[in-house]
């Protein structure tokens, strides 16, 4: 404890802040005269003082220092390896939070619901998008192409061949995949930086191509989309020609939320499947391949991995799950239009990657839940979201760089059980 | 059946107005050791470049003889469209078929691996890691029997755990199985380096400088892993070296380099009494050379 100097340090930082802030918050104009606002200029340099004077007291004692320092390990301690098999308390409570989130609906509102299901359909493009930047390591800022794929394959897919939420389902996967195959073949020859460029533009023409090919698309008047059927049951108060609506069938009285809800559970189901398969191809030879390519592309071909096929492989896995995302986004609101799809969309959705750790899979689910819900609940600071959410990502990557949550990878043995002992421990570097 | 299991006829590379290689002609014995020599920026790395797909070779023929049938370097990295193709739908679709799918990864496919003068392993994975990755062309890579973890998968992988601990084994590194790579110490990467070159299975194996930064003790531990890799896993090995008394110990046969030219090739005991490598080392003057 060194009460003398942390008072020292803290009155220069305010008089610093008074520096700083003084002229910026304290004159404010009035007409061609200004007034001096000196109250709000002392709350500043008030909670610069403290707070500089509180930082300074914790890292003079040990305790403090420790817990700084603990952020600062950077590469390796943010990666554990542990045994495989060990369920982790967040892995023993996800059928209680699955539960949880699936009786959820019964309990809240409409509003909360169309929230709800909007933050996962960001878990989905998350997961999806994880793939793509944090697995294989391709900065992708295009990627809301995808989603408005598949958006748009719902919509005018009914509109044109007459197919359902239930078949587009999987051809707008297969749609969106096959446009991340024809996107990625001729530039993922191509590294970082172009690549990113590359897939920014490609995001941009999609979107100028739905505004604009109005004969097709309806441009930016938008195109409507069927919702979804329960066994051709449809969530309406009544039904188009040959179909019955639910509550009728169930013998209940119309309640617009019960489309809602049933949105809401197929979204569920799709982020449970969602996640089930990142979980699985991280353990796949595949998604190690995406791994090692984001490591080291040099080793890699020398080791007889083609990667423009494995990068391909990751551009369209990720492309599909963003297609199924888009998917059940036009089912929720019944209408897609291009404005949905414009490049902040495509930043958002990288943020959440970054937020929640490059290949992280809670992290993302964290990181997507925190993007959506926390504009919704601080309503009357929705303008400052941005503003919130860059001061995030600063924090973020200074005090963990590689993100949320601390990547584990799995123990392995041999049949034999070498490989069962530790003898090192983590981090000590062995002669 | 060659007796020559890698043959190079005539390579030349140009970087722009440099002329790094000069019909640079070699060939290397099946179950031999060969070192490729030269003082620096003799153009060592970029012979071992071009044979090992890294760079496209300007001009000259690189031809594999592994897994029973010649594989030339030159075809699977893909190469430009020629008038006569019209003629020869056969010749355009196989250049089609190397343009798209071609590359680097065609020359460890067809039985030769390699390491780097800098180390390249995927530091954030685990040694295990490491090494199952390059085992992907043998490995279960259906995505079926991934997601739903059936019973081949399973044994598949745990195959290719098992290949993984036998190399370690034999490269003393069993103990750092389940390490990050990138947290060892460098005389143990540069050991799981050519495990992983390994893993891959190859015929012949090439050694960018193995040596580089080892300690006298880890360099005699080398040299006796790379006559390993010819008596107990029936490799060639190929490799660049600077380390001379490692060089004369090992190898067979050394091929002398010095400014883009072959200037000497023959047994340790030839090279030693070469007077052109003698001058090229210690730069002796082209008359005195001569003279």
């Amino acid at each position: 404890m060194n009460i003398k100097h942390s008072f020292l340090d803290a009155f220069v930082a305010a008089i610093l802040a008074t520096i700083v802030f003084g002229p910026i918050m304290g004159i404010v104009l009035d007409g061609y005269s200004f007034n001096l606002d000196v109250p709000r200029v002392a709350i500043i340099v008030g909670i610069i003082f403290v707070g500089r004077f509180v930082f300074q007291l914790t890292i003079s004692t040990q305790g403090g220092r420790d817990f700084f320092q603990q952020f600062e390990k950077g590469r390796a301690g943010s990666i554990e390896v542990t045994d495989p098999g060990i369920k982790t308390v967040l892995a023993k409570a996800i059928p209680f939070i699955m539960l949880a989130a699936a009786i959820l609906p019964f309990f809240i509102g409409k509003y909360w619901i169309t929230i709800l299901i909007l933050a996962y359909i960001y878990i989905l493009l998350g997961l999806g998008l994880n793939i793509v930047v944090g697995l294989a390591g391709l900065l992708d800022l295009g990627f809301v192409a995808f989603y408005a794929i598949g958006a748009y394959g719902l919509a005018l897919g009914s509109e044109y061949l007459g197919i359902g939420f239930w078949i587009a389902l999987p051809m707008s996967a297969i749609l969106a995949a096959s446009f991340g195959a024809i996107l990625g073949f001729p530039v993922l020859r191509m590294h970082g930086d172009y690549l990113a460029i590359v897939t920014l533009g490609f995001g941009e023409i999609i979107r100028l191509v739905l505004n604009n090919w109005s004969a097709f698309t309806h441009g930016p008047n938008g195109a409507s989309a069927p919702p979804a059927t329960l066994f051709n049951l449809e969530f309406k108060r009544t039904a188009a020609e040959g179909y019955t609506p639910f509550h009728e069938f169930f013998n209940i009285d119309y309640n617009s939320t019960h489309r809602y809800i049933f949105i809401y559970l197929l979204v569920l189901i799709a982020v449970a499947f969602a996640l089930r398969l990142k979980h699985r191809l991280v353990k796949m030879p595949i998604g190690r391949a995406w791994e090692a390519l984001r490591e080291n592309e040099i080793a890699c071909r020398s080791l007889g991995m083609n990667h423009v096929t494995i990068k391909l492989s990751a551009f369209m896995m990720g492309a599909a799950i963003a297609g199924v995302a888009g998917v059940f986004f036009a089912a929720k609101d019944g209408f897609v239009n291009p404005a949905s799809f414009s490049f902040i969309e495509s930043a958002l959705i990288l943020a959440i990657v970054v937020l929640g750790g490059l290949g992280s899979t809670v992290g993302v689910v964290i990181a997507a839940l925190l993007v959506i819900l926390i504009p919704e609940v601080m309503r009357e600071f929705s303008e400052y979201r941005y503003l919130v959410f860059g001061l995030l990502m600063v924090i973020m990557m200074i005090i963990r760089p590689r993100g949320l949550i601390t990547i584990k990878r799995d123990r392995k043995f041999s049949t034999k059980g070498e490989g069962a002992v530790v003898e090192t421990k983590q981090g000590e570097g062995a002669a | 059946m060659s007796k020559n299991i890698l043959t190079i006829d005539k390579l030349s590379m140009r970087f722009g107005g440099i002329l790094a290689l000069d019909n640079v002609s070699f060939e290397v014995e099946k179950g031999s050791i060969t070192a490729l020599i030269g003082p620096n920026g003799a153009g060592k790395t970029t012979v071992f470049n071009c044979i090992t797909g890294f760079y496209k070779a300007t001009s000259g023929a690189l031809t594999l003889h592994t897994r029973q049938e010649p594989t030339s370097i030159n075809k699977v990295l893909g190469q430009p469209f020629q008038l006569d193709d019209i003629f020869k739908p056969r010749q355009l679709a196989s250049r089609i078929f190397y343009k798209m799918f071609g590359g680097t990864h065609r020359v460890n496919m067809a039985g030769l691996a390699r390491t780097f003068q800098n180390i390249q392993l995927f530091n954030d994975l685990t040694v295990i890691e490491n090494l199952q990755i390059a085992q992907h062309n043998t490995v279960n890579k259906s995505l079926f029997a991934g997601v739903f973890n059936t019973k081949a998968f399973k044994e598949s992988e745990q195959a290719s755990i098992d290949r993984a601990y036998e190399l370690l084994e034999v490269f003393n590194l069993t103990a750092d199985a389940n390490r990050l790579a990138g947290e060892m110490s460098y005389g143990q990467q540069r050991r799981l380096e050519i495990a992983r070159a390994i893993c891959t299975n190859p015929e012949m194996i090439a050694l960018d400088e193995p040596a580089a930064g080892l300690n006298p003790n880890e360099t005699e531990a080398l040299a006796k892993m790379i006559q390993m890799l010819r008596t107990e896993f029936k490799m060639t090995v190929m490799l660049i070296e600077h380390d001379m008394g490692m060089v004369m110990k090992v190898s067979d046969f050394i091929i002398v380099l010095d400014h883009g030219e072959v200037i000497a090739k023959g047994t340790p005991d030839e090279i030693l009494n070469n007077p052109k490598v003698i001058a090229a080392y210690l730069g002796v003057d082209d008359d005195e050379v001569a003279a």
